[in-house]
Protein backbone atom coordinates (compact mmCIF):
# COMPACT_ATOMS: atom_id res chain seq x y z
CA UNK A 1 0.00 0.00 0.00
CA UNK A 2 1.55 3.38 -1.59
CA UNK A 3 1.07 5.28 2.42
CA UNK A 4 2.76 8.60 1.22
CA UNK A 5 -0.23 8.65 -1.64
CA UNK A 6 -3.06 7.90 0.81
CA UNK A 7 -1.30 10.71 2.75
CA UNK A 8 -1.55 13.02 -0.30
CA UNK A 9 -4.81 12.08 -1.39
CA UNK A 10 -6.45 12.26 2.38
CA UNK A 11 -5.05 15.60 2.98
CA UNK A 12 -6.15 17.20 -0.11
CA UNK A 13 -10.01 16.21 0.24
CA UNK A 14 -10.02 16.76 4.04
CA UNK A 15 -8.72 20.77 2.93
CA UNK A 16 -11.66 20.53 0.12
CA UNK A 17 -14.21 19.63 3.19
CA UNK A 18 -13.15 22.09 5.61
CA UNK A 19 -12.66 24.27 2.89
CA UNK A 20 -16.65 24.01 2.12
CA UNK A 21 -17.71 23.69 5.72
CA UNK A 22 -16.20 27.06 6.56
CA UNK A 23 -17.47 28.65 3.09
CA UNK A 24 -14.18 29.33 1.42
CA UNK A 25 -15.71 28.99 -2.05
CA UNK A 26 -13.06 30.88 -4.29
CA UNK A 27 -10.36 28.23 -2.82
CA UNK A 28 -12.44 25.52 -3.30
CA UNK A 29 -13.58 26.53 -6.96
CA UNK A 30 -9.85 26.40 -7.68
CA UNK A 31 -9.58 22.99 -6.41
CA UNK A 32 -11.22 22.09 -9.70
CA UNK A 33 -9.58 20.77 -13.20
CA UNK A 34 -11.32 23.51 -15.74
CA UNK A 35 -13.29 20.60 -17.49
CA UNK A 36 -14.30 18.68 -13.74
CA UNK A 37 -17.37 17.48 -13.09
CA UNK A 38 -19.04 17.78 -9.76
CA UNK A 39 -21.98 14.67 -9.78
CA UNK A 40 -24.69 13.75 -7.19
CA UNK A 41 -26.49 10.67 -9.02
CA UNK A 42 -29.69 9.85 -7.92
CA UNK A 43 -30.06 6.21 -9.12
CA UNK A 44 -27.44 3.50 -7.32
CA UNK A 45 -26.54 1.59 -10.04
CA UNK A 46 -25.74 4.44 -12.51
CA UNK A 47 -22.65 4.94 -14.29
CA UNK A 48 -23.66 6.76 -17.41
CA UNK A 49 -23.93 10.43 -15.22
CA UNK A 50 -24.13 12.65 -18.66
CA UNK A 51 -27.68 11.18 -20.20
CA UNK A 52 -29.38 10.28 -16.83
CA UNK A 53 -30.75 12.92 -14.39
CA UNK A 54 -28.93 13.53 -11.19
CA UNK A 55 -29.33 15.73 -8.68
CA UNK A 56 -26.42 17.86 -9.65
CA UNK A 57 -24.23 17.44 -13.21
CA UNK A 58 -21.50 20.67 -12.53
CA UNK A 59 -19.06 21.67 -14.84
CA UNK A 60 -17.13 24.66 -13.99
CA UNK A 61 -19.89 27.22 -14.81
CA UNK A 62 -22.97 25.32 -13.08
CA UNK A 63 -19.96 25.71 -9.86
CA UNK A 64 -19.86 28.92 -10.07
CA UNK A 65 -23.37 29.77 -10.30
CA UNK A 66 -24.16 27.46 -7.60
CA UNK A 67 -21.77 29.22 -4.99
CA UNK A 68 -23.38 32.48 -6.38
CA UNK A 69 -26.72 30.96 -5.37
CA UNK A 70 -25.32 29.88 -1.84
CA UNK A 71 -23.57 32.95 -1.43
CA UNK A 72 -25.75 35.79 -2.79
CA UNK A 73 -28.65 36.08 -0.66
CA UNK A 74 -31.03 36.22 -2.92
CA UNK A 75 -32.66 32.80 -1.86
CA UNK A 76 -34.65 32.27 1.02
CA UNK A 77 -33.80 28.58 1.67
CA UNK A 78 -30.05 29.32 2.28
CA UNK A 79 -30.36 32.31 4.27
CA UNK A 80 -30.45 32.13 7.00
CA UNK A 81 -27.16 29.19 5.47
CA UNK A 82 -27.23 25.85 6.87
CA UNK A 83 -24.09 25.24 8.50
CA UNK A 84 -22.16 21.86 8.23
CA UNK A 85 -19.40 19.71 9.53
CA UNK A 86 -18.81 16.75 7.29
CA UNK A 87 -16.36 14.05 8.60
CA UNK A 88 -13.95 12.22 5.99
CA UNK A 89 -12.82 8.75 6.25
CA UNK A 90 -12.49 5.10 5.10
CA UNK A 91 -9.95 6.26 2.36
CA UNK A 92 -8.79 3.96 -0.35
CA UNK A 93 -6.67 4.36 -3.42
CA UNK A 94 -8.60 2.52 -6.25
CA UNK A 95 -6.33 3.22 -9.07
CA UNK A 96 -3.01 5.28 -9.76
CA UNK A 97 -1.15 6.32 -12.95
CA UNK A 98 1.47 8.82 -13.55
CA UNK A 99 -1.70 11.81 -14.18
CA UNK A 100 -4.71 10.54 -12.27
CA UNK A 101 -5.28 9.12 -8.84
CA UNK A 102 -9.15 7.80 -8.07
CA UNK A 103 -9.68 7.92 -4.27
CA UNK A 104 -12.85 6.40 -2.80
CA UNK A 105 -13.42 7.71 0.71
CA UNK A 106 -16.61 8.04 3.31
CA UNK A 107 -18.47 11.31 4.30
CA UNK A 108 -20.61 12.07 7.03
CA UNK A 109 -22.17 15.01 7.32
CA UNK A 110 -24.32 16.81 9.89
CA UNK A 111 -26.70 19.53 8.21
CA UNK A 112 -28.10 22.65 10.75
CA UNK A 113 -30.53 24.92 9.38
CA UNK A 114 -32.98 26.87 11.75
CA UNK A 115 -33.89 24.27 13.94
CA UNK A 116 -33.42 21.14 12.04
CA UNK A 117 -30.50 18.77 12.37
CA UNK A 118 -30.04 16.71 9.56
CA UNK A 119 -27.77 13.77 8.81
CA UNK A 120 -26.77 12.77 5.06
CA UNK A 121 -24.08 9.77 4.45
CA UNK A 122 -22.33 8.58 1.30
CA UNK A 123 -19.80 7.41 -0.93
CA UNK A 124 -17.67 9.62 -2.59
CA UNK A 125 -15.24 9.11 -5.40
CA UNK A 126 -12.64 11.32 -6.44
CA UNK A 127 -10.78 11.46 -9.50
CA UNK A 128 -7.69 13.80 -9.04
CA UNK A 129 -5.43 14.75 -12.05
CA UNK A 130 -1.74 15.19 -10.80
CA UNK A 131 -1.13 18.93 -10.66
CA UNK A 132 2.40 19.20 -9.36
CA UNK A 133 2.82 18.24 -6.18
CA UNK A 134 -0.73 18.97 -5.58
CA UNK A 135 -4.01 17.49 -7.07
CA UNK A 136 -7.03 19.22 -9.08
CA UNK A 137 -10.52 17.35 -9.17
CA UNK A 138 -11.23 16.15 -12.63
CA UNK A 139 -14.44 14.50 -11.29
CA UNK A 140 -16.27 14.18 -7.79
CA UNK A 141 -19.26 11.80 -7.22
CA UNK A 142 -21.29 11.94 -4.23
CA UNK A 143 -23.40 9.28 -3.74
CA UNK A 144 -25.62 9.65 -0.88
CA UNK A 145 -27.19 6.22 0.73
CA UNK A 146 -30.63 7.36 0.41
CA UNK A 147 -30.16 9.14 -3.16
CA UNK A 148 -33.45 6.94 -4.58
CA UNK A 149 -35.49 8.03 -1.41
CA UNK A 150 -36.87 11.54 -0.82
CA UNK A 151 -34.59 13.84 -0.20
CA UNK A 152 -35.51 17.58 1.95
CA UNK A 153 -33.79 21.09 0.39
CA UNK A 154 -29.76 21.00 0.60
CA UNK A 155 -29.04 24.01 0.90
CA UNK A 156 -25.04 23.91 0.36
CA UNK A 157 -22.50 21.79 -1.47
CA UNK A 158 -21.87 18.29 -0.51
CA UNK B 1 -62.72 43.62 1.60
CA UNK B 2 -59.33 42.45 2.58
CA UNK B 3 -59.71 43.44 6.31
CA UNK B 4 -63.43 41.43 6.69
CA UNK B 5 -62.66 38.26 8.46
CA UNK B 6 -65.89 35.70 8.91
CA UNK B 7 -65.58 33.98 11.78
CA UNK B 8 -65.68 30.36 11.71
CA UNK B 9 -66.54 27.27 13.58
CA UNK B 10 -64.01 24.58 12.89
CA UNK B 11 -67.01 21.91 13.15
CA UNK B 12 -68.81 23.82 9.96
CA UNK B 13 -69.12 22.39 6.87
CA UNK B 14 -66.15 21.81 4.43
CA UNK B 15 -68.20 23.85 2.00
CA UNK B 16 -68.37 26.62 3.88
CA UNK B 17 -64.37 27.01 4.93
CA UNK B 18 -64.32 27.63 1.13
CA UNK B 19 -65.60 31.02 -0.47
CA UNK B 20 -64.99 32.80 -3.57
CA UNK B 21 -62.52 34.17 -2.93
CA UNK B 22 -60.76 32.58 0.05
CA UNK B 23 -60.21 29.60 1.97
CA UNK B 24 -60.03 29.14 5.80
CA UNK B 25 -56.64 28.12 7.04
CA UNK B 26 -58.14 24.84 8.60
CA UNK B 27 -58.05 23.32 4.89
CA UNK B 28 -54.19 23.55 6.00
CA UNK B 29 -54.26 22.47 9.29
CA UNK B 30 -57.22 20.35 10.06
CA UNK B 31 -56.33 17.03 10.10
CA UNK B 32 -59.99 14.69 10.36
CA UNK B 33 -60.39 17.56 7.06
CA UNK B 34 -57.75 15.43 5.52
CA UNK B 35 -58.99 12.28 6.41
CA UNK B 36 -62.13 13.19 4.49
CA UNK B 37 -60.10 14.54 1.58
CA UNK B 38 -58.82 10.83 1.13
CA UNK B 39 -62.42 9.61 1.15
CA UNK B 40 -63.79 12.49 -1.32
CA UNK B 41 -61.32 13.49 -3.55
CA UNK B 42 -58.25 10.70 -3.82
CA UNK B 43 -60.34 7.80 -3.53
CA UNK B 44 -63.40 9.82 -5.27
CA UNK B 45 -61.95 10.94 -8.76
CA UNK B 46 -59.57 10.36 -11.36
CA UNK B 47 -56.00 10.02 -10.02
CA UNK B 48 -52.61 10.41 -11.48
CA UNK B 49 -50.18 7.74 -11.41
CA UNK B 50 -48.06 7.41 -14.33
CA UNK B 51 -46.85 8.10 -17.47
CA UNK B 52 -47.14 5.39 -19.81
CA UNK B 53 -43.39 5.25 -20.70
CA UNK B 54 -42.24 4.71 -17.32
CA UNK B 55 -43.44 1.04 -17.93
CA UNK B 56 -42.97 0.00 -21.24
CA UNK B 57 -42.65 -3.62 -21.52
CA UNK B 58 -44.76 -6.22 -20.25
CA UNK B 59 -44.17 -7.12 -16.94
CA UNK B 60 -42.95 -3.15 -16.09
CA UNK B 61 -44.27 -1.82 -13.54
CA UNK B 62 -43.80 1.08 -10.45
CA UNK B 63 -45.23 1.41 -7.51
CA UNK B 64 -46.76 4.42 -6.28
CA UNK B 65 -49.67 5.67 -3.96
CA UNK B 66 -53.88 6.50 -4.53
CA UNK B 67 -54.30 8.76 -1.58
CA UNK B 68 -52.68 6.84 1.18
CA UNK B 69 -52.73 3.37 -0.08
CA UNK B 70 -50.40 1.71 -1.94
CA UNK B 71 -50.80 0.24 -5.81
CA UNK B 72 -48.84 -1.43 -8.44
CA UNK B 73 -48.94 0.27 -11.84
CA UNK B 74 -47.96 -2.22 -14.22
CA UNK B 75 -48.43 -3.69 -17.58
CA UNK B 76 -49.43 -7.34 -18.29
CA UNK B 77 -48.63 -10.09 -20.62
CA UNK B 78 -51.28 -8.51 -23.35
CA UNK B 79 -49.76 -5.13 -22.64
CA UNK B 80 -52.53 -4.02 -20.54
CA UNK B 81 -52.22 -1.92 -17.74
CA UNK B 82 -53.40 -2.53 -14.19
CA UNK B 83 -53.76 -0.51 -10.92
CA UNK B 84 -53.69 -3.00 -8.16
CA UNK B 85 -53.94 -2.80 -4.73
CA UNK B 86 -50.62 -3.79 -3.31
CA UNK B 87 -51.56 -5.89 -0.69
CA UNK B 88 -51.83 -9.68 -0.99
CA UNK B 89 -55.55 -10.66 -0.37
CA UNK B 90 -54.44 -13.47 2.27
CA UNK B 91 -53.03 -11.55 5.41
CA UNK B 92 -52.62 -8.07 3.97
CA UNK B 93 -48.71 -7.63 3.07
CA UNK B 94 -47.50 -5.82 0.62
CA UNK B 95 -46.69 -7.82 -2.72
CA UNK B 96 -44.09 -5.42 -4.27
CA UNK B 97 -41.92 -3.00 -1.90
CA UNK B 98 -39.77 -1.96 -5.42
CA UNK B 99 -40.14 1.76 -6.85
CA UNK B 100 -39.86 0.26 -10.34
CA UNK B 101 -38.63 -2.48 -12.35
CA UNK B 102 -39.68 -5.59 -14.40
CA UNK B 103 -40.97 -8.98 -13.04
CA UNK B 104 -42.93 -12.01 -14.09
CA UNK B 105 -45.41 -12.18 -11.21
CA UNK B 106 -45.46 -10.61 -7.83
CA UNK B 107 -45.23 -13.02 -4.87
CA UNK B 108 -46.26 -11.90 -1.08
CA UNK B 109 -43.19 -12.67 0.89
CA UNK B 110 -44.93 -13.70 4.09
CA UNK B 111 -47.03 -17.03 2.62
CA UNK B 112 -45.66 -17.13 -0.66
CA UNK B 113 -49.37 -16.51 -2.36
CA UNK B 114 -48.42 -15.32 -5.85
CA UNK B 115 -50.18 -13.08 -8.51
CA UNK B 116 -50.12 -13.03 -12.41
CA UNK B 117 -49.69 -9.19 -13.67
CA UNK B 118 -53.23 -8.69 -14.15
CA UNK B 119 -53.29 -9.61 -10.84
CA UNK B 120 -54.82 -13.05 -10.84
CA UNK B 121 -54.10 -15.36 -7.49
CA UNK B 122 -51.95 -18.15 -9.39
CA UNK B 123 -50.64 -19.84 -6.47
CA UNK B 124 -50.80 -20.56 -3.11
CA UNK B 125 -48.32 -22.78 -1.62
CA UNK B 126 -49.75 -26.03 0.88
CA UNK B 127 -53.15 -25.86 -0.52
CA UNK B 128 -53.75 -28.84 0.75
CA UNK B 129 -55.07 -27.40 4.26
CA UNK B 130 -57.82 -25.04 2.87
CA UNK B 131 -60.06 -28.32 1.32
CA UNK B 132 -62.22 -26.47 -0.76
CA UNK B 133 -62.64 -23.69 1.13
CA UNK B 134 -60.34 -21.21 -0.76
CA UNK B 135 -61.66 -20.36 -4.27
CA UNK B 136 -58.42 -18.56 -6.13
CA UNK B 137 -60.81 -16.73 -8.97
CA UNK B 138 -62.61 -15.02 -5.54
CA UNK B 139 -59.17 -13.41 -4.34
CA UNK B 140 -57.27 -11.81 -7.10
CA UNK B 141 -55.28 -8.42 -5.99
CA UNK B 142 -57.85 -5.61 -6.22
CA UNK B 143 -57.98 -4.01 -9.62
CA UNK B 144 -58.94 -0.46 -9.90
CA UNK B 145 -60.33 1.25 -12.83
CA UNK B 146 -57.61 2.70 -15.06
CA UNK B 147 -57.94 5.27 -18.48
CA UNK B 148 -55.19 6.91 -20.09
CA UNK B 149 -55.06 10.07 -22.09
CA UNK B 150 -52.34 10.90 -24.13
CA UNK B 151 -49.67 8.75 -22.31
CA UNK B 152 -50.66 10.00 -18.99
CA UNK B 153 -52.31 6.99 -16.87
CA UNK B 154 -55.12 7.72 -14.37
CA UNK B 155 -56.95 5.48 -11.91
CA UNK B 156 -59.68 5.61 -9.85
CA UNK B 157 -61.75 3.74 -7.05
CA UNK B 158 -65.10 3.99 -8.49
CA UNK B 159 -66.40 2.60 -11.34
CA UNK B 160 -69.56 5.13 -11.83
CA UNK B 161 -67.66 8.44 -12.45
CA UNK B 162 -67.20 9.77 -15.81
CA UNK B 163 -64.66 8.29 -18.64
CA UNK B 164 -61.67 10.31 -17.85
CA UNK B 165 -62.02 12.37 -20.99
CA UNK B 166 -64.77 13.66 -20.00
CA UNK B 167 -63.41 14.81 -16.72
CA UNK B 168 -59.81 16.13 -18.56
CA UNK B 169 -62.23 18.25 -20.87
CA UNK B 170 -60.85 21.48 -22.31
CA UNK B 171 -57.71 20.33 -19.85
CA UNK B 172 -57.46 17.51 -23.07
CA UNK B 173 -56.01 19.99 -25.86
CA UNK B 174 -53.59 21.93 -23.30
CA UNK B 175 -52.37 18.07 -22.53
CA UNK B 176 -51.72 18.01 -26.55
CA UNK B 177 -50.27 20.77 -27.21
CA UNK B 178 -47.77 19.88 -23.91
CA UNK B 179 -46.84 17.02 -25.83
CA UNK B 180 -45.75 18.75 -28.64
CA UNK B 181 -41.89 18.87 -26.31
CA UNK B 182 -41.70 15.79 -27.64
CA UNK B 183 -40.82 17.59 -31.09
CA UNK B 184 -42.31 14.54 -32.89
CA UNK B 185 -40.59 11.62 -30.80
CA UNK B 186 -42.98 10.03 -28.41
CA UNK B 187 -42.73 11.77 -24.21
CA UNK B 188 -40.06 9.68 -22.25
CA UNK B 189 -40.25 9.86 -18.36
CA UNK B 190 -36.30 8.34 -17.76
CA UNK B 191 -36.28 9.88 -14.05
CA UNK B 192 -37.84 12.05 -11.43
CA UNK B 193 -36.60 14.07 -8.19
CA UNK B 194 -38.43 13.44 -5.14
CA UNK B 195 -38.94 15.23 -2.23
CA UNK B 196 -40.86 16.37 0.77
CA UNK B 197 -41.98 19.26 2.17
CA UNK B 198 -43.52 19.78 5.66
CA UNK B 199 -46.85 21.49 4.42
CA UNK B 200 -50.43 20.51 3.67
CA UNK B 201 -50.54 19.53 -0.18
CA UNK B 202 -53.15 22.31 -1.26
CA UNK B 203 -49.82 24.46 -0.86
CA UNK B 204 -48.26 23.01 -3.59
CA UNK B 205 -51.29 22.39 -5.97
CA UNK B 206 -52.11 26.43 -5.31
CA UNK B 207 -48.16 26.76 -6.32
CA UNK B 208 -48.60 25.21 -9.97
CA UNK B 209 -50.62 28.09 -11.32
CA UNK B 210 -48.86 30.98 -9.09
CA UNK B 211 -47.03 33.51 -11.25
CA UNK B 212 -47.01 36.09 -8.83
CA UNK B 213 -44.21 34.56 -6.61
CA UNK B 214 -41.96 33.44 -9.32
CA UNK B 215 -39.56 36.85 -9.28
CA UNK B 216 -39.18 36.85 -5.78
CA UNK B 217 -39.03 33.32 -4.92
CA UNK B 218 -37.02 32.84 -7.52
CA UNK B 219 -34.48 35.42 -7.76
CA UNK B 220 -31.34 33.27 -7.39
CA UNK B 221 -32.68 30.89 -10.34
CA UNK B 222 -33.23 34.21 -12.99
CA UNK B 223 -30.18 35.25 -11.44
CA UNK B 224 -28.55 32.39 -12.69
CA UNK B 225 -29.64 32.41 -16.19
CA UNK B 226 -28.64 34.27 -19.34
CA UNK B 227 -30.34 37.47 -20.78
CA UNK B 228 -32.79 35.72 -23.16
CA UNK B 229 -33.82 33.25 -20.49
CA UNK B 230 -34.21 36.14 -18.18
CA UNK B 231 -36.42 37.91 -20.69
CA UNK B 232 -38.73 35.08 -20.99
CA UNK B 233 -39.49 34.72 -17.36
CA UNK B 234 -40.25 38.33 -16.82
CA UNK B 235 -43.83 37.57 -17.68
CA UNK B 236 -45.89 38.66 -14.07
CA UNK B 237 -46.80 42.05 -15.82
CA UNK B 238 -46.85 39.99 -19.23
CA UNK B 239 -50.30 39.24 -22.07
CA UNK B 240 -49.97 35.80 -20.23
CA UNK B 241 -53.00 34.40 -18.43
CA UNK B 242 -54.44 32.30 -16.27
CA UNK B 243 -57.71 30.11 -17.18
CA UNK B 244 -60.18 28.20 -15.15
CA UNK B 245 -61.12 24.47 -17.44
CA UNK B 246 -63.78 23.40 -15.12
CA UNK B 247 -63.36 20.42 -12.69
CA UNK B 248 -61.04 22.02 -10.84
CA UNK B 249 -58.36 22.35 -13.76
CA UNK B 250 -56.71 25.07 -15.18
CA UNK B 251 -53.68 26.64 -17.15
CA UNK B 252 -51.44 28.93 -16.44
CA UNK B 253 -49.88 30.83 -19.68
CA UNK B 254 -46.71 32.02 -18.77
CA UNK B 255 -44.92 32.67 -22.46
CA UNK B 256 -47.94 33.17 -25.09
CA UNK B 257 -45.27 32.61 -27.60
CA UNK B 258 -44.19 29.22 -26.69
CA UNK B 259 -47.86 27.88 -26.32
CA UNK B 260 -47.48 25.81 -29.53
CA UNK B 261 -44.05 24.23 -30.29
CA UNK B 262 -44.78 23.73 -33.92
CA UNK B 263 -45.55 27.22 -34.75
CA UNK B 264 -43.46 29.85 -35.63
CA UNK B 265 -40.51 27.76 -36.58
CA UNK B 266 -39.08 29.85 -39.18
CA UNK B 267 -38.52 32.72 -36.63
CA UNK B 268 -34.65 33.48 -36.08
CA UNK B 269 -33.04 30.52 -33.47
CA UNK B 270 -32.50 32.08 -30.07
CA UNK B 271 -28.93 32.88 -28.97
CA UNK B 272 -29.38 30.77 -26.43
CA UNK B 273 -29.87 27.44 -28.83
CA UNK B 274 -27.32 27.94 -31.51
CA UNK B 275 -24.87 25.76 -29.95
CA UNK B 276 -27.09 22.51 -30.15
CA UNK B 277 -28.68 23.68 -33.51
CA UNK B 278 -25.13 23.39 -34.59
CA UNK B 279 -24.31 19.95 -32.93
CA UNK B 280 -27.77 18.98 -34.21
CA UNK B 281 -26.97 19.89 -37.74
CA UNK B 282 -23.83 18.37 -37.86
CA UNK B 283 -25.86 14.57 -36.85
CA UNK B 284 -27.22 15.39 -39.84
CA UNK B 285 -30.65 16.18 -39.09
CA UNK B 286 -32.45 17.91 -41.49
CA UNK B 287 -33.18 22.20 -40.57
CA UNK B 288 -37.01 21.86 -40.04
CA UNK B 289 -36.43 19.23 -37.68
CA UNK B 290 -33.44 21.15 -35.78
CA UNK B 291 -35.79 24.15 -35.53
CA UNK B 292 -38.58 21.70 -33.91
CA UNK B 293 -35.80 20.15 -31.29
CA UNK B 294 -35.18 23.67 -30.73
CA UNK B 295 -37.87 25.21 -30.29
CA UNK B 296 -39.35 22.48 -28.08
CA UNK B 297 -36.42 21.54 -26.09
CA UNK B 298 -36.57 24.50 -23.10
CA UNK B 299 -40.52 23.35 -22.84
CA UNK B 300 -43.65 24.64 -22.73
CA UNK B 301 -44.79 28.14 -21.99
CA UNK B 302 -47.78 27.03 -19.72
CA UNK B 303 -48.32 24.98 -16.20
CA UNK B 304 -51.41 22.73 -17.04
CA UNK B 305 -52.56 21.84 -13.32
CA UNK B 306 -54.80 19.02 -13.24
CA UNK B 307 -56.73 18.65 -9.88
CA UNK B 308 -55.92 16.94 -7.80
CA UNK B 309 -52.31 15.21 -8.47
CA UNK B 310 -50.85 16.41 -10.97
CA UNK B 311 -49.25 18.98 -13.67
CA UNK B 312 -48.00 19.12 -16.78
CA UNK B 313 -45.36 21.62 -16.00
CA UNK B 314 -43.38 23.97 -18.49
CA UNK B 315 -41.04 21.34 -19.07
CA UNK B 316 -41.74 18.10 -16.63
CA UNK B 317 -44.77 16.45 -14.49
CA UNK B 318 -45.48 17.19 -10.90
CA UNK B 319 -47.08 14.88 -9.49
CA UNK B 320 -48.29 15.63 -5.37
CA UNK B 321 -48.82 12.49 -2.98
CA UNK B 322 -50.11 14.13 0.40
CA UNK B 323 -48.73 11.71 2.73
CA UNK B 324 -50.92 13.79 6.05
CA UNK B 325 -52.51 16.84 6.73
CA UNK B 326 -48.73 18.74 7.01
CA UNK B 327 -46.91 16.82 4.52
CA UNK B 328 -46.60 16.20 0.94
CA UNK B 329 -44.41 14.20 -1.11
CA UNK B 330 -43.41 15.73 -4.16
CA UNK B 331 -42.26 14.30 -7.86
CA UNK B 332 -41.06 16.12 -10.79
CA UNK B 333 -40.72 13.60 -13.35
CA UNK B 334 -38.01 14.82 -16.49
CA UNK B 335 -39.09 14.47 -19.84
CA UNK B 336 -36.93 13.66 -22.66
CA UNK B 337 -37.46 12.67 -26.30
CA UNK B 338 -37.75 8.53 -26.52
CA UNK B 339 -34.70 7.66 -29.56
CA UNK B 340 -34.54 11.60 -29.96
CA UNK B 341 -30.75 13.44 -30.40
CA UNK B 342 -28.60 12.47 -27.41
CA UNK B 343 -27.03 15.98 -27.43
CA UNK B 344 -30.84 17.13 -27.24
CA UNK B 345 -32.08 15.01 -24.45
CA UNK B 346 -28.86 15.64 -22.06
CA UNK B 347 -29.87 19.74 -22.45
CA UNK B 348 -33.64 18.84 -20.89
CA UNK B 349 -32.04 16.83 -18.02
CA UNK B 350 -29.28 19.68 -17.09
CA UNK B 351 -32.14 22.33 -17.94
CA UNK B 352 -34.44 20.03 -15.43
CA UNK B 353 -31.48 19.50 -12.17
CA UNK B 354 -31.20 23.15 -12.76
CA UNK B 355 -34.33 24.58 -11.41
CA UNK B 356 -36.08 21.07 -9.89
CA UNK B 357 -34.92 18.61 -6.88
CA UNK B 358 -33.50 19.32 -3.66
CA UNK B 359 -30.62 20.92 -5.01
CA UNK B 360 -32.08 22.83 -8.25
CA UNK B 361 -32.06 26.02 -8.06
CA UNK B 362 -35.78 26.54 -7.55
CA UNK B 363 -36.89 23.64 -5.38
CA UNK B 364 -35.31 24.42 -2.62
CA UNK B 365 -37.21 27.80 -2.15
CA UNK B 366 -40.77 26.96 -3.07
CA UNK B 367 -40.19 24.22 -0.50
CA UNK B 368 -38.79 26.94 1.80
CA UNK B 369 -42.09 29.16 0.99
CA UNK B 370 -44.14 26.32 1.20
CA UNK B 371 -43.54 25.37 4.35
CA UNK B 372 -43.49 28.49 5.98
CA UNK B 373 -47.08 29.16 4.49
CA UNK B 374 -47.76 25.81 7.07
CA UNK B 375 -45.89 27.07 9.94
CA UNK B 376 -47.68 30.58 9.75
CA UNK B 377 -50.80 29.22 9.12
CA UNK B 378 -50.49 27.60 12.75
CA UNK B 379 -51.25 31.34 13.99
CA UNK B 380 -54.95 32.83 14.11
CA UNK B 381 -57.49 31.08 14.96
CA UNK B 382 -60.34 32.34 12.35
CA UNK B 383 -57.88 33.79 9.56
CA UNK B 384 -58.43 32.81 5.77
CA UNK B 385 -56.19 32.55 2.83
CA UNK B 386 -56.91 35.09 0.71
CA UNK B 387 -57.20 34.35 -2.71
CA UNK B 388 -58.71 37.43 -4.32
CA UNK B 389 -56.12 38.70 -7.16
CA UNK B 390 -57.00 39.37 -10.43
CA UNK B 391 -60.75 38.97 -9.41
CA UNK B 392 -61.78 42.58 -10.72
CA UNK B 393 -60.50 41.58 -14.45
CA UNK B 394 -61.67 38.12 -14.57
CA UNK B 395 -64.19 37.36 -17.26
CA UNK B 396 -66.13 34.64 -18.79
CA UNK B 397 -64.06 32.14 -21.55
CA UNK B 398 -64.56 29.20 -23.81
CA UNK B 399 -63.51 27.14 -21.69
CA UNK B 400 -64.71 29.11 -18.24
CA UNK B 401 -63.12 32.10 -16.48
CA UNK B 402 -59.76 33.96 -17.61
CA UNK B 403 -57.55 36.97 -15.84
CA UNK B 404 -54.68 37.88 -16.42
CA UNK B 405 -50.97 35.59 -15.32
CA UNK B 406 -50.78 36.01 -12.24
CA UNK B 407 -54.64 36.00 -11.36
CA UNK B 408 -55.47 33.69 -8.55
CA UNK B 409 -57.65 32.14 -10.77
CA UNK B 410 -56.58 28.52 -11.38
CA UNK B 411 -56.60 28.31 -7.62
CA UNK B 412 -59.84 29.62 -7.10
CA UNK B 413 -61.13 26.53 -9.73
CA UNK B 414 -59.51 24.02 -7.77
CA UNK B 415 -61.06 24.79 -4.84
CA UNK B 416 -64.35 25.35 -6.58
CA UNK B 417 -63.62 21.80 -7.05
CA UNK B 418 -62.82 20.86 -3.63
CA UNK B 419 -65.77 22.11 -2.13
CA UNK B 420 -67.59 20.08 -4.85
CA UNK B 421 -66.62 16.97 -3.88
CA UNK B 422 -66.28 17.68 -0.29
CA UNK B 423 -69.52 18.57 0.09
CA UNK B 424 -70.85 15.49 -1.14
Amino acid sequence: MNLNLLNQVTAFIWQEGDMLDHGEFANWLSLWSPKGTYIIPIDPRQEDFENSLNYAYDDHHMRELRVQRLTGGESISTSPQPRTVRTLSRFRVLSETDTQVTVRCAQNLREFRKDALKHYSADIVYELERHGDDFRIQRKVVRLINSDDTLAGIGYIL
Amino acid sequence: MNNLINAVNLDVSPADRVQADRVHTSLYTDAKLFDTEMDKIFYSTWVWVAHASEIPESGSYKSTYIGKQPVIVVRDRKKQVHVLLNRCRHRGATVCEHKKGKTNSFVCPYHGWSYALDGSLRGVPSPESYGDCLDKGELPLVSLRVEEYAGMLFATFKDDIEPLVDFLGPAKKWIDLFMKQGAGYPIKVPGEHRFRFPGNWKIQLENTTDAYHFPLVHKSFLSSVDEETLKLFDFVEGPGYVEDLGNGHSVMVMIPELVDLEANLDKPIPERFEGLAAELRDEGLEEQQVRRIVRAVGGSGFNLNLFPNVACSMAFFRVLQPISVTETEIHHSVITMDGGPAVANRYRLRLHEHFQGPMGFGTPDDSEAWERVQKGARAGEDLWIMLNRGLPGEKPSDDGLISDVSAETGMRAAYQQWKKMMSV
